[in-house]
């Protein structure tokens, strides 16, 4: 689904990723993880196609396409959604239009999903203007949860957010990903699990939207680069015994 | 050295443009023929009258006052409560109406006042019964439709004790005309536990000159919302109403949503003076230019303790043009409170990729943005009121871009 080959990117002049190589494929969960500053922002601003991440070399490919220097509003189209770590307010813009913005279906049920994400009651507020933490999360989710994307890109999904709000997040997030299968009538679950193609790449500082959601790989970003894969689970438990100094030692 | 010399030069224009040799104008004309309907009007102007927020069916009115050039042509009223008159009827049939008529407006404040006093055309009488709730909005017109007319118009307004009024204002001109000058003061005067709601709607035209001169006061528990729409072409207007809240508890709310597209020249402030004790004001402006000049001043005095006062002026340049924020807060006495917000600039970028992210190219995530921004939240008014707000807005908006 989505293929990133040797990525090189600048932002103000500085050079943040260095060679950056990625593959997830469709039903794949990702999650990355690293220390502040080590690019994982970066990537997936770049991903998506945002102003002052100059790609300097390299390519980026969605679903066989490259959009290495498409412009955002064309990925978004394609398939591409993210949760912002911390979205704009944009004052007069009604968290119902933007949700309704969202969505290709003009008839979607915008009060319907803001239920599930517990959000009816901001609706008629202009959208992220004066939300808590946990609000900007839900808000966020809400929106995506209209757009269906194929591929979820999701910005530290537990930041500013307390425990209660932890798990509605968790269970949305799983039900973005088309994790959250139950047993239908019309259809089995392996044959949903066939028809549903999501995937995400979610950073993560604390780990707790992994007891949430099942991650599929992971990897450390370290100084621009990706390294040390392994089973997410495994490498948030090392990081958190060690820290990152390792990966130094590990790319030495 | 280019900066200093563009910088020498645009004050000297500017201050050309604020003057109005009102002589050039024809301020003596003939009367117009009454019209016994608003639906008799040509449909080009009707949408004109349309765009300034005039409902020509008169559905869900209280009221009409139709006034084209240099007199009144209709003047009805549908709704117990409100009365309203030709000014000229109201100061025969009031005996000059000594407690209203320039009690608030100096006459000799500047030449356009004496202009009007000298020279009355017209203008509307609008009265509330005591305890009367008059929710249907009455709706009044000022129009011009011949060529270089000087329109001299007076307009006053009493809310009477424990009443209910909202009033909108539209004022148009026909296609034809490419040059044109409007004269207008009004005096409002809120009672005791009286509501307002004032909603001018300016639909001109390029060469027209707009020049209001407008005082308000309000007494004890009363509420005065003041909303002013200008976003069309128009050569030049200048208006700073003032409010003054003279009793205790009483309310300013004044909200200005202005445009300027190349060639207009507007200066439109606001001004409230919280003379009573827990008196509250506030005042907000939201500006677009994409390449005219807005002069946008606001003013808050307190000279009482308790009161409250918040000024807001927000300014978006979506082409080269100019947008002069000028927000002033005057405290005279201990216990007043005024704040103010004041923020000149670009649509932000952030917002702009926030919405591509959502799959929006970068023309409508503009143009959402900008809507956003001109679609302030005005409390108090009637819905059908606010309706026809938000649709002059997105109107406009939409024939911005």
């Amino acid at each position: 689904m989505l293929q990133i080959n040797d990525l090189h990117v600048e932002v103000g002049g500085s050079h943040v990723l260095k060679g950056v190589n990625l593959q997830i494929p469709e039903n794949e969960t990702f999650i990355l993880f690293g220390p502040n500053g080590s690019g994982k922002t970066t990537l997936l601003m770049t991903i998506m196609g945002f102003s002052g991440y100059e790609v300097t070399q390299g390519s980026i490919h969605f679903r066989g396409q490259d959009i290495t220097h498409l412009k955002t509003n064309r990925r978004a189209e394609l398939g591409i959604g993210l949760s912002f770590q911390r979205p704009p307010t944009i004052n007069g813009l009604k968290t119902r239009d933007m949700v309704r913005l969202c969505s290709e279906d003009q008839d979607v049920d915008v009060e319907g999903l803001a239920r599930e994400v517990k959000m009816e009651g901001f609706l008629d507020r202009d959208i992220n203007s004066g939300f808590s933490g946990g609000e900007l999360k839900r808000s966020e989710l809400l929106q995506l949860m209209a757009q269906k994307p194929r591929l979820v890109l999701f910005d530290e999904p537990e930041s500013g957010v307390d425990l209660e709000n932890m798990a509605l997040i968790g269970k949305m997030v799983r039900r973005l990903l088309e994790q959250d299968l139950a047993p239908r009538s019309d259809m089995s679950m392996k044959e949903q699990k066939e028809h549903s193609y999501s995937s995400g790449l979610i950073i993560t500082h604390t780990g707790y939207i992994l007891d949430y959601i099942n991650a599929d790989r992971g990897m450390v970003m370290y100084d621009g680069i990706l390294c040390c894969e392994a089973r997410p689970r495994d490498i948030l438990d090392h990081v958190s015994v060690y820290g990152y100094e390792e990966c130094v030692r590990c790319m030495e | 050295m280019h900066g200093v010399k563009d910088s020498q030069k645009g004050p000297a224009q500017e201050k050309n443009r604020e003057d109005v040799d009102i002589s050039r104008f024809d301020l003596q004309g003939g009367s117009t023929p009454s019209l016994s309907d608003l639906r008799d009007l040509s449909e080009e102007d009707r949408q004109n009258l349309l765009m300034a927020g005039v409902d020509v069916s008169e559905k869900d009115r209280s009221g009409t006052y139709l006034h084209m050039d240099y007199s009144n042509v209709q003047c009805s009223t549908c709704r117990e409560g409100v009365e309203v008159l030709d000014i000229k009827q109201a100061l025969e049939q009031y005996d000059g109406l000594p407690e209203y008529y320039w009690q608030l407006v100096n006459p000799d404040k500047d030449k356009y006042t004496r202009e009007v006093a000298d020279n009355l055309h017209g203008g509307y009488f609008i009265r509330t019964e005591k305890g009367a709730k008059v929710t249907d909005p009455v709706q009044s017109c000022l129009f011009i439709k011949g060529q270089n007319v000087g329109q001299n118009v007076h307009n006053i307004i009493v809310v009477e004790e424990d009443s209910e009024l909202h009033i909108i204002t539209g004022c148009a001109v026909s296609q034809e005309v490419n040059t044109a000058l409007h004269l207008g003061i009004s005096e409002f005067y809120v009672k005791k536990g009286g509501k307002l709601s004032f909603t001018m709607i300016h639909n001109w035209g390029e060469g027209v000159h707009v020049r209001p001169r407008s005082v308000g006061t309000v007494e004890e528990g009363g509420v005065f919302l003041n909303n002013y729409i200008l976003l069309k072409r128009v050569e030049s207007a200048q208006l700073y109403p003032s409010v003054y809240l003279n009793g205790r508890g009483a309310i300013a709310r004044f909200n200005s949503i202005l445009a300027t597209p190349p060639g207009s020249y507007v200066n439109s402030g606001s001004r409230v003076v919280l003379n009573a004790e827990e008196t509250r004001a506030e005042i907000i402006a939201r500006t677009i230019t994409t390449g005219g000049t807005i002069i946008n001043p606001g003013h808050i005095q307190s000279n009482a303790a308790e009161t409250k006062g918040h000024l807001e002026c927000k300014g978006l340049i979506l082409q080269d043009g100019i947008i002069h924020a000028i927000p002033e807060l005057e405290g005279r006495v201990s216990g007043a409170d005024l704040s103010h917000e004041a923020a000149v600039g670009k649509v932000a970028q952030e917002e702009i990729e926030y919405l591509m992210a959502r799959g929006m190219d970068e023309d409508e995530a503009t143009s959402t943005i900008v809507r956003g921004f001109l679609s302030v939240d005005i409390p108090g008014l009637p819905p059908d009121l606010k309706e026809t707000i938000d649709q002059t807005i997105q109107e406009s908006g939409e024939s911005m871009f």
